[in-house]
């Protein structure tokens, strides 16, 4: 990013007398029942992405506490499959994919000049109908005969043919996701296309805002053939149509088609705005400019274009003929490209810079080196031949985890440092946020590398029993689960310190190396900013 | 408001392209059968008659043909392949016979799904009859000898020599037509049971 900091910012004179004018905060629920500020709906979508996250993480603590020893200890094997799957659709959908959105309703406007989203009312909905999505996949959970147990990828004829009733409620709260997701990715494309202030052009728009409009693209893309997926599922099941039943002419092998070419890119729609937030983070700490800001943003682009064509390596031993399975395997290899040179950039960023390493870069770094290590066993997994004995063990369970959790959730809690202070207006807890960073960095290691092992060893995925052979590794990844777990907590306490606005008074800039809009604007970031856009020269 | 304006335009061209991709996945499901058709990948034979006319029969090959049956869950009927396996020329026209009973207390309707492993094969198999072409209804306790005659296209890729055919028996009944004014021409006569 070139120097956008000479600014004027006549909408946000930090006179105490002028807030009283046009910083009218409303009181009670209905401030954020009805609210249309986009740093409001950005809390509400924080917090319920950090309280989906404790409730997919006790599904984790369930998980693991079966796994703990071989044999059947604690629940039935049908409640285990409901634990592993709607895991999988909370993290995925309610904890990862709000808490980027929640960023970006924070951040964007703020980011480049704008006073609110293009289109508050509907970003009021687009979160307030969440829960309602969340209660209703929870309360199946309730239902007779159980919640969804056919994992979070709902694979026909386990969805179809195998599902209890409470499948149904399942492809509902699918649904309203999708809907809140697509509403979040239009208002964020309508917000950046024309809401920027007079100056900000496309390239000198920070990475956050880049990797996010991108990801906004992808979600626009791929959330309704999610939606015609589980709309397919729901009328197999319950209206006697054939998409995926073969005795009807379908071809359940097609289900995972769909499902895939929707589920790939969704992985960069978890990870892209990842990247992003790392991008701001590490110039900050290094006192220097992003490392090739163009090739950041083409890398970005490059990434989502090729997440189209590389749905197939999910799905290698389908039967796929040797051809087919060469392509996906050379395309999936190729975007290794892209996500090389965002490596090489950030370390390049970092490379005799005057490093500092407060939080916010402690996780950047922690995630760059334990990210790469997933994309490597990601590497790994495209490799056609190896993959028919890594797929379906706890080697992809690694993979993942080590992208999703110390990549995804690593990058959203290095953002929550990073700009907590500016929305808070007050320096966090540096000690519980200390002991927050080692207890989660040196468990989450314990808990997911492990999982290589056993999985090269032949640990499958998705049993809740196992051989005996692997009850030492399993015993340790408990721990390290458990561990994990509580090490959250520490956030919690961390997050509601900050909440009551506890801590060391912050300035305007919080962090000597920060540029950005932003960081123009005072601390705490009044209610309303930017009403008169700034110039950007 | 110029603004306004500018958002709404651009909002109409979001939601299009939303309509538009929800309305992809379902145009993946005909696309699927299309892509796999033209590359011939799926497994999936032919579902009509080929026409056995003017093929020469290549004598210097022979193909192994293996049948495989099974039935879905739920599907009570016996199946079985008289013969499991058959040396063929490409080019030569043969016949084998599959054997279903009905155990079940019920009429039951079957539809057959073949399917021929490995995928790139399933174009050179052509079937010039097949009991899997129509839905099969059997009456309690019926049992039946179903032909299928097939000859393997002699433009068969060299590298294969041996492939297998599966068919998976599929209960119907629930979709099916009255099987009373469509009986099964190849059931095997039964004696009439007093009653």
């Amino acid at each position: 990013m070139s120097k956008a900091t000479e600014i004027v910012t006549p909408g946000t004179a930090a006179h105490s007398d002028d807030h009283e004018h046009h910083d009218h905060i409303p009181k009670g629920i209905t401030r954020w029942l009805f609210t249309t500020n986009h740093k409001d709906i950005g809390t509400l979508y924080l917090w319920f992405a950090f309280i989906m996250f404790l409730v997919g993480g006790a599904m984790a603590m369930v998980i693991r506490a079966e796994l703990f020893q071989p044999g059947l200890q604690i629940v039935e094997p049908n409640f285990f499959n409901q634990m592993t799957t709607v895991h999988g659709l909370i993290m995925v959908f309610g904890a990862v994919m709000p808490a980027f959105t929640g960023l970006a309703n924070w951040l964007i406007p703020m980011m480049i000049g704008a006073p609110d989203m293009a289109l508050p009312r509907m970003n009021n909905w687009s979160f307030w109908i969440l829960p309602g999505a969340f209660l209703i996949l929870l309360s199946s959970l309730f239902m007779e005969g159980g919640g969804p147990a056919f994992g979070w990828t709902f694979y026909a004829p386990l969805s179809t043919t195998y599902s209890g009733d409470s499948t149904a409620l399942f492809v509902f709260s699918v649904h309203i996701m999708g809907i809140s997701s697509i509403m979040g990715a239009i208002n964020v494309i309508v917000t950046i296309f024309n809401m920027r202030a007079p100056g900000m052009t496309w390239m000198k728009m920070p990475l956050f805002v880049w990797t996010w409009l991108i990801t906004a693209f992808l979600l626009i893309a791929v959330m309704p053939v999610l939606a015609g997926a589980v709309t397919m599922v729901l009328t197999d099941k319950f209206f006697g149509t054939s998409f995926f039943d073969a005795a009807g002419g379908g071809d359940p092998v097609m289900f995972q088609h769909i499902f895939w070419f929707f589920g790939h890119p969704e992985v960069y729609i978890m990870i892209l705005p990842a990247f992003g937030i790392i991008s701001q983070i590490v110039p900050t700490f290094s006192r220097k400019q992003l490392f090739g800001y163009a090739s950041m943003v083409y890398a970005t682009a490059s990434i989502a274009l090729l997440s189209f064509v590389v749905w197939a390596h999910h799905m290698f031993t389908t039967g796929m003929p040797v051809y087919m399975e060469m392509f996906f395997m050379f395309a999936t290899m190729l975007i290794s490209v892209p996500t090389g040179v965002k490596v090489f950039n950030w370390v390049a960023t970092m490379w005799r810079g005057s490093l500092s390493f407060e939080m916010p870069m402690m996780f950047a770094i922690a995630f760059i080196v334990l990210f790469t290590i997933g994309g490597l066993s990601g590497l790994m997994l495209a490799i056609t031949p190896v993959d028919f004995q890594y797929h379906d063990t706890y080697f992809v369970v690694a993979h993942f985890h080590y992208v999703l959790v110390t990549g995804a959730v690593f990058s959203i809690m290095a953002a929550v440092y990073y700009w907590l202070p500016k929305w808070t207006g007050k320096m966090y807890d540096n000690t519980l946020a200390k002991w927050h960073f080692w207890c989660s960095l040196v468990s989450v290691n314990v808990l997911f590398f492990p999982m290589h092992f056993v999985g090269l060893a032949g640990m499958p995925r998705r049993i809740p029993d196992y051989a005996l052979q692997f009850a030492d590794f399993n015993k340790w990844i408990s721990l390290g689960g458990f561990a994990f777990g509580l090490s959250q907590l520490i956030f919690l306490a961390l997050l509601i310190k900050a909440c009551r606005k506890q801590g060391e008074p912050v300035s305007s800039q919080v962090w000597e190396g920060a540029e950005g809009l932003e960081w123009e604007i005072p601390s705490p970031a009044p209610y309303h900013t930017f009403e008169t856009p700034p110039v950007v020269k | 408001m110029t603004q306004t304006n500018a958002n709404n335009k651009l909002v109409i061209k979001l939601v299009f392209i939303v309509f538009g991709m929800f309305g992809f996945g379902f145009a993946l499901v005909p696309l699927y059968d299309v892509f796999c058709d033209i590359a011939g990948i799926n497994g999936k034979t032919e579902n009509s008659a080929a026409i056995y006319e003017s093929v020469e029969i290549d004598e210097s090959r022979e193909v192994t043909v293996e049948f495989i049956t099974r039935t879905n869950t739920g599907m009570p009927w016996e199946f079985r392949a008289e013969t499991k396996r058959i040396k063929v020329h490409p080019g030569e026209l043969n016949t084998v016979s599959f054997y279903v009973r009905n155990p079940a207390s019920s009429n039951i309707v079957a539809q057959a799904i073949p399917s021929v492993s490995p995928g790139t094969a399933a174009i050179y198999l052509n079937k010039t009859e097949c009991f899997c072409f129509n839905q099969q209804p059997l009456t309690a306790g019926a049992e039946a000898y179903m032909p299928m005659q097939f000859y393997v296209d002699p433009q068969l890729p060299e590298d294969i020599t041996y492939f297998t055919l599966q068919y998976t028996l599929y209960d119907v009944t629930a979709r099916a037509s009255d099987l009373t004014t469509n009986p099964n021409p190849f059931m095997v006569p039964q004696p009439e049971s007093g009653k």
